[in-house]
């Protein structure tokens, strides 16, 4: 792992990008590593596009602004790929992981991306399947995972269970389980 | 055990005053602030903590509610940010005068208009002259153990005087950082119980508090005796923090000096920036350039002759100001250093970088360019131009 | 520290005690604020019923009492307002002016 991995997420409010960056970096913690989770907050509404940073290391991070130049992107919704310029300062080896039922390939050509590696996963169908809500940010966690290797799949599933287990019903708790699992599983790279 | 834990700002302030269990709490949500007051309210609904909490209908009357549970001989705190300290502002100085050991957050955001809710140090500058004691905090950790520190600083008989504890709103009140927390017994111990100078309720012994000065002519006198007071609280703040470092490993000091013994150009900041301002400190220490930090953690006292000794070596400074001083030469912090080092027999050449005003990102390459401007100004002797402005579009 | 108001116009910046606090009670006997009268109250004692609605109505706790009896007009601290002249229902209480 490099020294520093900076992440940034675009959603639209509602989709869960804070909660996503927050789990990042609460399971970073169970790994003893460094982090940082922000959201970049302004005038929220339901729908808004968002956006919303992690940083992890293995060093201490005393960093305290903006993810300018992110190692990773996580689109939450497609229809932001043509409202944001979501490669902003992405680095050109860097990973981008959408939430669309296109493929890698589709995506590069129709919004003209030219660099990075692009992965895809449709996070709506399975949420809706699987949580029974189309809440993308566990399933794209998922596939952030599979793409990046920026952590372990079963620490995050463990985390999720530890600190969903407090707010919420058993069958939620499955249900974001499975959609990070088979998100995992069926994420498409080029 | 100290606990490794995932919180944000806020949350880690929240886990203090919950260890400290002060006795009154009186306060009015405000962003970036209100997670603070939220989360210790649910402490007191569930009864992990004994205070009386007082819901308010306004900032004035929280500090109000503060003064008047202090004089009465309670363990008294609050949290306020922005607007909410401006409203507080007459109390303030009450607060102070009566020499009430009230210890605050004051989560930095700046002030209106036209509207903005994010972070810089306008809030803090407009009370710096209250008689506050006011220590700004760099992260999370820091914040949460400065809220412990400062009952300690407040309460002690050589200060008994209120704390503000300052950090940046949003950037640090809502990230999730990792920080250690203290256990709850190290934090009582710690703190102690607080033994009042005097009570209102205490009718063995009646008192009058902060009577008229109508015809006696004693103000003048007693507000210099405040000042001493508060010029007297920086060793206390020093022993504290020393202290403090003993029980977490953790030790803190009037200001924290980074790379500052060999470098040629130093920064002075304040808050979150000072982090950034390290990173690229070690970037450019990588390249070979003499760079340092001068954090300063006590604004207010202003730990004026150890600042200026800190700085007797480097070659050019530049202070960081994130707030304005219209009219001014310069900003507030920028005035406090170039006054500090007056005295000191080299002149130093001192520049102003004013930046973040109403949130406006600090990356590593805006601090750079500080650095850069400094290298210049070193090899020439000359400052081109005293007070700047960074990432502003001009 | 001893309270003792008095000296309190020769009190040095070290002489104040912490937070701007009487640290002693019952200390507005020692200010007398008798010399603020323009006009003097006057107790007519054969009128009196020792009701004690002067008493009851003097601001500045004027009206000196034992046992139940009006004694007299504590003119030390008198400020001359003329409320028990008024409130008296048998007017034993005259105002006059204030000899100087």
């Amino acid at each position: 792992m490099e020294r520093l991995t900076e992440i940034r997420w675009h959603g639209r409010g509602g989709q869960g990008a804070v909660t996503a960056a927050k789990l990042v970096a609460e399971t970073a913690l169970k790994q003893d590593k460094y982090f940082q989770a922000s959201p970049e907050y302004g005038p929220e509404r339901m729908g808004a596009p968002i956006q919303a940073f992690t940083r992890i290391s293995s060093q201490p991070i005393s960093i305290h602004c903006a993810v300018t130049n992110p190692n990773i992107v996580v689109v939450l919704d497609k229809t932001l790929l043509s409202v944001v310029n979501v490669t902003e300062g992405l680095d050109p080896d860097g990973a981008l992981v959408i939430n669309t039922d296109m493929t890698p390939a589709e995506v590069r050509s129709s919004f003209s991306i030219e660099g990075h590696r692009i992965f895809t996963v449709d996070a709506n169908k399975i949420a809706v399947e699987s949580i029974g809500k189309a809440i993308p940010n566990t399933p794209m966690l998922g596939a952030l995972l599979k793409a990046t290797g920026i952590m372990d799949i079963d620490k995050v599933a463990e985390h999720i269970r530890d600190s969903f287990g407090k707010k919420f019903s058993r069958e939620i708790i499955d249900g974001n389980v499975a959609a990070l699992t088979r998100a995992y599983r069926e994420v498409r790279s080029e | 055990m100290p606990k490794t834990v995932a919180l944000t700002g806020n949350s880690a302030c929240a886990q203090a005053m919950r260890q400290i269990n002060p006795d009154v709490v009186a306060a009015y949500p405000i962003t970036p602030q209100t997670t603070i007051v939220e989360e210790f309210s649910t402490f007191v609904a569930k009864g992990l903590v004994d205070t009386e909490y007082v819901t308010v209908e306004s900032e004035h009357s929280a500090m109000s509610a503060c003064v008047g549970a202090s004089a009465a001989g309670s363990r008294v705190m609050t949290t306020t940010s922005s607007q909410g300290l401006a409203l507080m502002w007459e109390v303030l100085y009450i607060a102070s005068a009566l020499r009430l050991p009230i210890v605050m957050h004051n989560v930095n955001r700046t002030l209106s208009g036209p509207i903005n809710i994010h972070c810089d140090h306008q809030d803090s500058m407009g009370a710096r002259d209250s008689g506050w004691i006011q220590i700004f905090c760099e992260d999370a950790q820091e914040a949460y153990d400065t809220t412990i520190q400062a009952i300690r600083i407040a309460e002690d008989n050589r200060v008994r005087l209120p704390v503000m504890i300052c950090f940046d709103g949003f950037i640090i009140s809502h990230a999730i950082d990792r920080l250690d927390l203290l256990d709850d017994e190290v934090v009582k111990k710690f703190v102690g119980d607080f033994e009042p100078l005097i009570s209102l309720l205490d009718t063995e012994k009646p008192v009058t508090v902060g009577p008229f000065d109508g015809l006696y002519g004693y103000f003048f006198e007693f507000r210099r005796a405040q000042e001493l007071a508060t010029l007297g609280s920086l060793p206390v703040i020093a022993e504290v923090g020393k202290e403090f470092g003993e029980v977490s490993g953790r030790h803190y000091g009037l200001f924290e000096p980074y790379k500052l013994e060999d470098a040629e150009l130093a920064v002075v900041v304040m808050g979150s920036t000072a982090g950034t301002a390290k990173f690229v400190v070690d970037q450019l220490r990588e390249n070979g350039v003499a760079a340092g930090v001068l954090k300063i953690r006590s604004y207010r006292p202003f730990p004026a002759r150890e600042i200026a000794e800190a700085l007797s070596g480097v070659k050019a400074i530049a202070a960081m100001d994130r707030s304005l001083a219209p009219g001014a030469i310069g900003a507030p912090v920028f005035q406090e250093i170039r006054s500090a080092l007056y005295d000191n027999s080299a002149r130093v050449p001192v520049i102003d970088y004013i930046y973040g005003l109403g949130g406006r990102d600090v990356p590593p390459a805006h601090i750079e360019k500080v650095f850069s401007h400094l290298a210049q100004i070193a090899k020439s002797g000359k400052i081109d131009q005293v007070v700047n402005y960074l990432g502003l579009k001009e | 520290m001893s309270w003792d108001i008095k000296s309190i116009k020769k009190w040095k910046v070290a002489d104040h005690p912490v937070g701007s606090t009487i640290p002693v009670g019952g200390n507005a006997l020692e200010y007398k604020t008798g010399g603020w009268r323009s006009e003097q109250p006057h107790w007519l004692e054969d009128r009196c019923t020792h009701c004690m609605i002067c008493w009851i109505f003097c601001p500045d706790s004027s009206i000196q009492v034992k046992d139940g009896k009006m004694l007299g007009i504590d003119y030390d601290h008198c400020k001359g307002c003329g409320i028990c002249a008024t409130e008296c229902p048998k007017d034993a209480i005259h105002m006059e002016e204030e000899e100087k």
